[in-house]
């Protein structure tokens, strides 16, 4: 990554217009024209510096409803309890955290109804109790990651 | 939110196409016209369905490989005021209330903060303890060791 790249990182991680040549509309900015831009944006992504480019959807806005969830799981079970929270495919992510609360998780359903019925079949599943924590309230924050 | 916008969400939330008219290359993919795409997407902006669109960096491709979970119990009359004042100091990359299961969570203020290594994130929550200063009751920070699983969020599926 060069100089360029750290620019591009920077400078696009909101704002890109909806137009007819976004990409051309943002160029020259950065000092570049259209299609070097296209081809960095291309290059970044395929290193996987940039997991992807395009809108970020809020999947509350969606009509949709996302929570996040943790376990205290049991070492010995470690294993075999991921799986049988991963193989949800409402789990978008899951962590292992450093904490009693070992397994962290993030599911997005449908609808609220799809949260709880999930969230109840994985405590009926592996037999350990499911701690639900929607967002009560988001602090809006423009993610600003530095290159 | 309509079956039409759904369709566009299920066309773009992997990434819009990377050519001169990405979104042309939409509206081609999901039978719309294209001013019509870009007015819908444009709304879904304005309306907060969409939070930006942009450059989606991985943390850890950019050498950001300590990932804390920063979580404090603080009144939850001052919760909305010390989650907005710590949002606007660049600290944490996600500020969120949750409600506490007292007695084993007794948080209810999350914070992610990021950094090359566990020190330089520790420093983060740190300077986020120090302007939070005495609402803090208790606070703790969880470190990912692992990530299990990590697809990102899959809307629209039947768009």
């Amino acid at each position: 990554m060069d100089a360029i790249d750290r620019r591009i990182v920077n400078a696009l991680q909101g704002g890109f217009p909806v137009c007819e040549r976004p990409f051309a509309a943002v160029a020259e900015g950065l000092g570049l024209d259209e299609a070097g831009l296209i081809a960095r944006l291309k290059a970044l992504v395929e290193r996987g510096i940039l997991s992807r480019f395009g809108p970020l959807y809020a999947a509350e806005g969606l009509g949709g409803a996302v929570t996040l969830a943790a376990m205290a799981v049991p070492e010995e079970r470690f294993e075999a309890v991921a799986a049988q929270v991963n193989a949800h495919v409402e789990v978008a992510h899951n962590y292992a955290r450093n904490h009693r609360l070992n397994m962290w998780f993030v599911l997005a359903t449908e609808d609220r109804a799809g949260i709880a019925a999930t969230l109840a079949e994985i405590a009926r599943e592996t037999g350990i109790p499911v701690l639900n924590m929607p967002r009560l309230a988001e602090y809006r924050i423009g993610l600003r990651l530095e290159a | 939110m309509d079956a039409t916008d759904r369709r566009i969400v299920a066309a773009t939330q992997a990434g819009l196409p990377l050519v001169a008219e990405p979104y042309h290359a939409v509206a081609e993919a999901v039978g719309l016209p294209v001013a019509e795409v870009m007015e819908r997407m444009r709304r879904m902006l304005a309306a907060g369905a969409i939070r930006r669109i942009g450059a989606v960096p991985n943390h850890y491709a950019l050498g950001y490989r300590a990932n804390g979970m920063a979580v404090w119990d603080v009144d939850d009359a001052r919760v909305d005021a010390l989650g907005a004042r710590i949002a606007q100091l660049g600290l944490a990359s996600h500020c969120y209330s949750r409600p506490r299961h007292p007695p084993d969570w007794p948080y209810n203020l999350f914070t992610m903060v990021h950094g090359r290594d566990r020190a330089e994130a520790e420093r983060g929550v740190e300077a986020i303890a120090a302007v939070l200063g005495d609402a803090v009751r208790a606070r703790d920070v969880l470190f990912s060791t692992r990530i299990l699983k990590k697809t990102g969020l899959r809307l629209g599926r039947e768009g």
